[in-house]
């Protein structure tokens, strides 16, 4: 395995007094790709909010550890800083704000560094294209009016843009159609190429594994994980399902 | 004077308020009686009419009951504010380099002379009651664009202009602070836009209120004629002191027919401030008015400005974004009065609320019975930042043709924990998150602004989230 980008040890996390996560272990190598599986309601979203330190999940027990630093209870934008990122389910809408000015005061506050205009527009636009996006989307209000392919499109377009050392996807294929989980399967490629980064793919459906090398797959099943293997538990998955689980 | 109920909390607002002694070349004593009235209406040399329009606003004045509807203000006393103070220089100057170096430098450090050269068709800076500065480029001379001070203009050919429209839209007896205005008024600016002239850069007038316990009474007389077109801005700031200084301007726009007028204010008045100010516009036939506002500053506010739709198919639109933090009570909105057929507004305002601050919007939108096919809608939205502050809004309608169609929507809210997260997610301070949602909040006015406008106004609003974090 290699030098380990972060360690879950024995994570509990409850959300309005109640526990959703029993103690949970997970490792993750430099540049690896996991992938979390479970049935609907197992804590597979509450996994990556918590890891994102959502201070709506209260973390009751256990430690992550993150490029060697632990991270419990630290605020989301000092873990941002230090190279996580979460793709969001269902990302916000956020009137007022442009999507490119997000993603430009975004790369500001990471980098500390003032960012010229043109370069990023420049960037930004080469980018849109390996996603298919039209460029307007740049300066519409940041996932306002989007479609939901068009959200997700515009997630991995801020995990390109912003390469962080560690990308968390929670269900970036759900709701999609084929051209777009397509789409955003280039997009995630993209990542490993250009910024060999790891990778954490929350899912429930495997369409969008397919064009990926997979490093281990863990199955999560209510608040635990169950089983870990390799590329081959997904087809287990694909054609079982989590019954045996369960 | 009730000293803690003007003493407010205040954030950094050091680019605002550096302040310079008082230094001014003649003041009147302070409160308001016959003889100030009568010593500044010489101080200006003001033709007999006006001496006696004055004397007859301080009667209504004196005969008129104290408003008692909105926010309170005991605080302020008439009898302690100056009304008159004109600063140490003994005219208008045309050139920066004439105007006293106190007062200059404030004008620097406020950015204007730099606007001026940049952007902005011409300037008009008044300190304290007096206008101390005044220049129009001259090709917007050329094309017969009059801008200057109403006391100048009292004494040329554009008197009987001013005289048939100063105070008719807003007479003394509208309430007890317009008739102060008209006795004790003092600066401002004159602008007349011939027929079909089109101002294509806007110009701008800059207000700031130097002298502690005092009063700034300026008035802004705006006439553009059939089919032209102006931006005009309007900005004003000043120190902070801990004694109640006074807002009463008056601000009247005629527009013609088939004319726009875009009027833009960013106020900024410091915390100490009564800002009791009166707007209003008279739209002809075919014509526009468009109203962008941006209300920071000030302990208490009253500010509705009015639009008059009298000619078929005039139209309003009034765009605002009022923020009130700790020991403000903020009263803003506006008012629309449809009183000819085809005529339609458009209401779009923001209000934003922290640290106990208070903000209310009232609108009132009159479609009178002459007013067929006429349409208005009204759309207010406010944001409470925290659990202390309020939020409220009051829109009254008045609809005397069953031939209108007039809609309106409101909406409270607050800030989701959701948004937080989601942009902290990407590297952002929780502060920086809150700042660039009440930021995206007020871009309904944020983008009818002129950039460097805009730019200031994210900055007001950065400053003001500054520290809100418990």
């Amino acid at each position: 395995m290699a030098k380990e980008i972060l360690q879950v040890k024995n994570l509990q996390v409850q959300v309005e007094e109640k526990e959703i996560l029993h103690g949970l272990d997970l490792s993750v190598g430099e540049g690896e790709v996991h992938v979390i599986m479970g049935p609907n309601g197992a804590g597979k979203s509450t996994l990556g909010s918590s890891l994102m330190g959502d201070p709506r999940y209260e973390i009751t027990g256990g430690e992550i550890i993150f490029q060697g630093e632990n991270i419990t209870g630290e605020a989301t934008d000092k873990i941002a800083k230090k190279g996580m990122f979460l793709s969001f389910q269902n990302p916000i809408e956020v009137p007022g704000i442009s999507l490119s000015n997000f993603i430009r005061s975004s790369l500001e506050q990471k980098t500390g560094k003032h960012i010229r205009v043109w370069d990023f527009k420049k960037n930004l636009e080469k980018t849109m294209e390996i996603l298919a996006m039209d460029t307007s989307y740049a300066e519409r209000d940041l996932n306002v009016g989007f479609s939901g392919g068009e959200k997700k499109k515009a997630e991995i377009l801020q995990l390109l843009m912003l390469a962080p050392a560690l990308a968390i996807l929670d269900e970036t294929d759900s709701g999609l159609d084929v051209d777009a989980v397509r789409t955003v399967s280039k997009g995630i490629e993209e990542y490993k190429k250009s910024v060999g980064g790891a990778l954490m793919i929350i899912t429930h459906s495997t369409k969008i594994l397919e064009a990926l090398s997979v490093d281990r797959v863990h199955i999560l099943v209510e608040g635990r994980i169950v089983k870990e293997g390799g590329e081959e538990l997904i087809a287990d998955i694909n054609e079982n399902g989590f019954e045996k689980y369960l | 004077m009730s000293e803690e109920k003007t003493y407010v909390e205040d954030i950094d607002r050091s680019i605002y308020d550096f302040r310079y002694e008082e230094n001014d070349a003649y003041k009147v004593e302070e409160g308001l009686t016959e003889d100030i009235v009568r010593q500044i209406s010489s101080e200006k040399d003001d033709p007999e009419w006006m001496r006696d329009f004055r004397l007859h606003s301080l009667e209504v004045f004196n005969n008129t009951q104290m408003v008692d509807w909105g926010p309170d203000i005991a605080g302020l006393d008439m009898a302690n504010i100056v009304t008159y103070v004109r600063p140490n220089t003994d005219r208008m100057h045309a050139d920066w380099e004439e105007v006293p170096t106190d007062i200059k430098e404030t004008f620097e450090r406020l950015g204007i002379p730099q606007a001026e050269r940049e952007s902005l068709a011409g300037v008009g800076a008044q300190y304290d009651s007096e206008l101390v500065y005044h220049n129009v480029k001259d090709e917007v001379a050329a094309q017969g664009v009059i801008y200057t001070d109403l006391e100048s203009a009292l004494h040329t050919e554009h008197a009987k202009m001013i005289r048939e429209h100063f105070m008719k839209l807003v007479p003394p007896t509208d309430h007890k602070f317009a008739a102060l205005h008209g006795a004790v008024w003092s600066g401002g600016s004159f602008v007349y836009v011939p027929p079909g002239v089109s101002v294509e850069i806007p110009l701008q007038s800059y207000f700031r209120l130097n002298a502690p316990g005092a009063g700034q009474f300026e008035h802004t007389l705006i006439i553009v004629d059939k089919g032209a077109y102006l931006h005009f801005i309007e900005g004003c700031s000043a120190p902070k002191y801990n004694v109640a200084n006074l807002h009463a301007g008056c601000v009247e726009l005629y527009v013609g027919e088939d004319a726009t007028l875009r009027y833009s204010t960013i106020e900024n008045w410091s915390k100490n401030m009564y800002n009791l100010n009166t707007k209003r516009a008279k739209v002809e036939k075919g014509g526009k008015v468009e109203w962008i506002s941006g209300s920071f500053g000030s302990h208490v506010s009253y500010l509705y400005p009015m639009s008059v739709l009298a000619g078929e198919g005039a139209r309003a639109e009034f765009t605002s974004v009022t923020f009130a933090g700790k020991g403000q009570n903020l009263d803003t909105g506006t008012k629309v009065v449809h009183s000819a057929p085809k005529t339609s507004s458009y209401i779009n305002t923001r209000s934003i609320s922290k640290d106990g601050g208070i903000s209310t919007f009232r609108s009132s939108v009159v479609v009178a019975n002459a007013a067929k096919e006429s349409k208005s809608a009204v759309s207010c939205q406010s944001l409470m930042l925290d659990d202390i502050s309020r939020s409220d809004t009051i829109p009254a309608m008045d609809i005397r043709t069953a031939d209108a169609d007039v809609g309106h929507e409101a909406k409270i809210g607050r800030i989701s924990d959701d948004v937080v997260f989601y942009l902290m997610s990407r590297g952002l301070s929780e502060e920086d998150a809150r700042a660039l949602i009440v930021s995206g909040f007020a871009d309904n006015v944020g983008k009818e602004l002129p950039l460097e406008y805009a730019v200031e106004m994210n900055n007001l609003i950065r400053l003001e989230m500054k520290g809100s974090i418990g």
